[in-house]
């Protein structure tokens, strides 16, 4: 079973909110969308779910021709940022509400929903009705819901956004292990990269209503195409820094020059920029071949067992994450390190040439 | 600026408490220091905002005194107090520009226009604002706008304290970055008293000198970012701080070993605990190291589940039939076949009852 979207586009107003886009997935998977606010998440989900209907391209289900086949005639769940349950209901009838309506037998329901109320974490709270609940509860209820429905695609936009950040840590870890559980297509909305690293599956980066790519969680992280989905998916934000590779030697804008190491050797006589994650600058050398850069500190903040240290070298704003505590003072100018072979280069036209070897 | 005493304070909802837990706010004793940044952090419902409430005049306390310099402000209105505030979403008018927004706080108490355009200048450069100043507010992206929120409340000078709550929880992740840091500057620069109410433990840490950790209704620890890390004084603050959070496992006490169940596990010092008392054994995930072989006294462990989240791995593991959680550095290999884990003795930590306990040496 697979959801296939071709060539499918949104304009709302005369403005284009999706460029055609072609994306399938697969039954049974976790599908990311990762990007900030208005990159295009929801409406994507508003198209697959056949709330909105695309103004040019297809929607498949399962070989089927479903566009625009509206949402009640599909099996679909779906789970807002905002909490939605039916007031008036208990939480064990707001849960079992999908099963009576498709009339499933009373003990059959009631299996069900402590199996999902379980899960949840919601059993001491069956009887409880949703007013009556903490917003995580509220949520954890509305995704109960979405749970034992047993929908062909579940879309979840932005589920956690409005809970506490320690209950959305045992969320995540949760929910990647419901999911394979069930045989659904999964679509899971997000504006934090941690949080798609931490659900792993498959993720679509967002920007302005395209998607710059779509793979494998970690590949997507550890190898992203271009600039653009290197920003959408670093927290912190990645470092840039332009360059021109002339003979052995890499020419700043600053008039700086560095030797040209490791796999920036072989890279063609023409510009470049560099991208480098925070934990890859570095405040001590780890190599003779490391790039050495002079970089004034602008704030040092301490999580309790690293330092986030900001840093301006000319135009650039930069981050380095430093394991420990490391007091420096605002203003001051320190050098910071960088192993040639953790570099991300992408060309003029921000398309990556190379990415850094995997770490064992 | 102000020292803030809260003297004997405590807070119920209810009109006649009759018992500590019919208080949101149990009784506290705390001097905050002039000039220092202080976060409130804590899951929903833990007391932290109530007690903002009680600080910027919103709350009457049901008992206590809150002093701002050592004067008793408990009776004085929030606009009486000489505070400012920066709420959730952002508070702005549209239809005005951004300078007249920035500036609003300033004409309302009268201040000339030159002293206004001098400060306005500061807030805007200081929050990269400058070039945005004659837009209108209205059609600005909702960080534009929590912006000049942070901006108004950052704008008058003399005030006693400022107050946040949740001021980043709408934003970005990008973005917030850079909020996070240009308010952590500022605060460097203007050394105002800061107070920051939030449930996010990354946002409390990196903004805070001292960070008050809230747990049902209790202030559970007063401390650095570090001190939270490594001696978290409750176990909900290990908990609470650090993703995974610290471990906790039931252990029994002789001497200078923890038993966990079969197993034996050397601690840093002897510890005394009464009989009768839960008594646990804390790690961190970031002190706990896996192998495959047993380097001498290593604990035998299965390996469940490897999570690779890039910079590093989570590793879901199970001792003695308790969940652990490891945390494997990026460049640190680790596979399915380790069997065998140690603790960073020194990072050890017990607790009795929930609180932490001190080592004899």
């Amino acid at each position: 079973m697979s959801l296939v979207l071709e060539q499918v586009s949104k304009i709302v107003d005369r403005k284009v909110h999706i460029h055609p886009v072609d994306l399938t997935l697969e039954t049974g998977t976790l599908n990311v969308l990762l990007g900030p606010t208005q990159a295009g998440k929801t409406s994507l989900m508003r198209l697959m779910a056949g709330l909105d209907r695309p103004d040019s391209g297809r929607i498949w289900w399962n070989g089927q021709d479903v566009t625009g086949k509206p949402v009640q005639q599909r099996n679909i769940a779906m789970v807002y940022q905002q909490f939605i349950n039916y007031p008036s209901l208990s939480v064990y009838d707001n849960i079992a509400s999908p099963l009576r309506l498709r009339g499933i037998p009373r003990n059959e329901i009631s299996k069900q929903v402590h199996k999902a109320a379980e899960l949840l974490k919601l059993t001491p709270l069956l009887k409880r009705k949703p007013l009556e609940l903490s917003g995580g509860q509220q949520q954890r209820c509305a995704l109960a819901r979405a749970l034992v429905k047993e929908a062909d695609l579940v879309l979840l936009d932005e589920p956690l956004a409005n809970l506490d950040y320690k209950l959305r840590e045992e969320l995540r870890e949760e929910l990647p292990r419901i999911f394979t559980e069930s045989g659904a297509i999964f679509v899971y909305a997000t504006t934090e990269p941690t949080e798609a690293l931490l659900l792993g599956g498959h993720t679509a980066a967002l920007w302005e209503g395209r998607i710059t790519q779509f793979g494998p969680t970690l590949a997507v992280y550890r190898h992203p195409r271009d600039m653009t989905t290197a920003r959408v998916f670093s927290d912190p934000p990645m470092n840039f820094l332009s360059f021109t590779k002339s003979g052995h030697q890499l020419q700043l804008d600053n008039a700086q020059q560095l030797a040209a190491s490791g796999p920036l050797a072989d890279l063609a006589n023409r510009s470049f920029h560099a991208g480098f994650r925070p934990d890859r600058l570095t405040l001590q050398p780890l190599s003779e071949h490391d790039l050495c850069f002079q970089v004034q500190v602008t704030v040092v903040e301490i999580t309790g067992s690293e330092s986030f240290v900001h840093l301006r070298y000319g135009e650039e704003r930069w981050v380095a994450l430093a394991a420990g505590i490391h007091e420096l003072r605002p203003g001051s100018t320190i050098p910071v390190y960088l192993n040639p072979e953790q570099v991300y280069v992408f060309d003029t036209e921000q398309q990556l040439v190379i990415a850094p070897a995997l770490a064992a | 600026m102000a020292e803030i005493h809260l003297k004997q304070l405590a807070h119920s909802y209810h009109p006649h408490p009759s018992g500590v837990q019919d208080y949101a706010l149990k009784e506290i004793d705390h001097v905050w220091e002039d000039g220092k940044a202080y976060a409130l952090l804590g899951a929903s419902g833990c007391g932290k905002s109530t007690l903002l409430n009680v600080i910027s005049g919103l709350l009457h306390p049901s008992q206590g005194q809150v002093l701002f310099n050592g004067e008793d402000v408990t009776n004085l209105p929030t606009e009486k107090r000489h505070i400012a505030q920066v709420f959730q979403f952002p508070v702005v008018y549209d239809t005005m520009s951004v300078y007249d927004n920035l500036a609003f706080p300033l004409r309302n108490r009268g201040r000339d226009e030159a002293t206004i355009r001098q400060r306005v200048g500061d807030i805007a450069e200081m929050l990269e604002l400058t070039g945005e100043l004659k837009k209108k507010a209205r059609g600005l992206a909702a960080d534009a706008k929590q912006k000049i929120s942070l901006g108004r409340g950052l704008v008058r000078q003399n005030v006693a304290a400022i107050l946040f709550d949740e001021p980043l929880t709408v934003i970005d992740p990008h973005l917030k970055w850079l909020l996070r840091m240009q308010l952590k500057s500022l605060h460097q620069r203007i050394s105002n008293t800061m107070i920051y109410v939030t449930h996010d433990q990354t946002e409390a840490l990196t903004f805070a000198d001292q960070v008050v950790v809230m747990h049902d209704g209790y202030v559970v620890q007063i401390g650095t970012p570090q001190a939270l890390f490594e001696r978290p004084s409750h176990t909900f603050v290990g908990y609470f701080i650090g993703s995974p959070g610290m471990n906790l496992l039931p252990v029994q006490i002789e001497g200078t070993q923890a038993r966990l169940g079969e197993l034996k596990i050397e601690l840093p010092g002897r510890y005394t605990i009464p009989a009768g008392r839960k008594t646990e054994l804390g790690i961190r995930p970031e002190f706990v190291s896996l192998s495959r072989e047993n380097r001498g006294h290593s604990l035998p462990v299965s390996i469940q589940h490897i999570e690779d989240i890039g910079r590093h791995r989570i590793v879901r593991a199970e001792l003695a039939g308790h969940a652990l959680n490891v945390i494997v550095p990026g460049d640190v290999a680790v596979s399915d076949d380790c069997r065998y884990l140690d603790f960073d003795r020194s990072r050890i930590n017990i607790y009795a009852d929930d609180w932490l306990q001190e080592a004899r040496t």
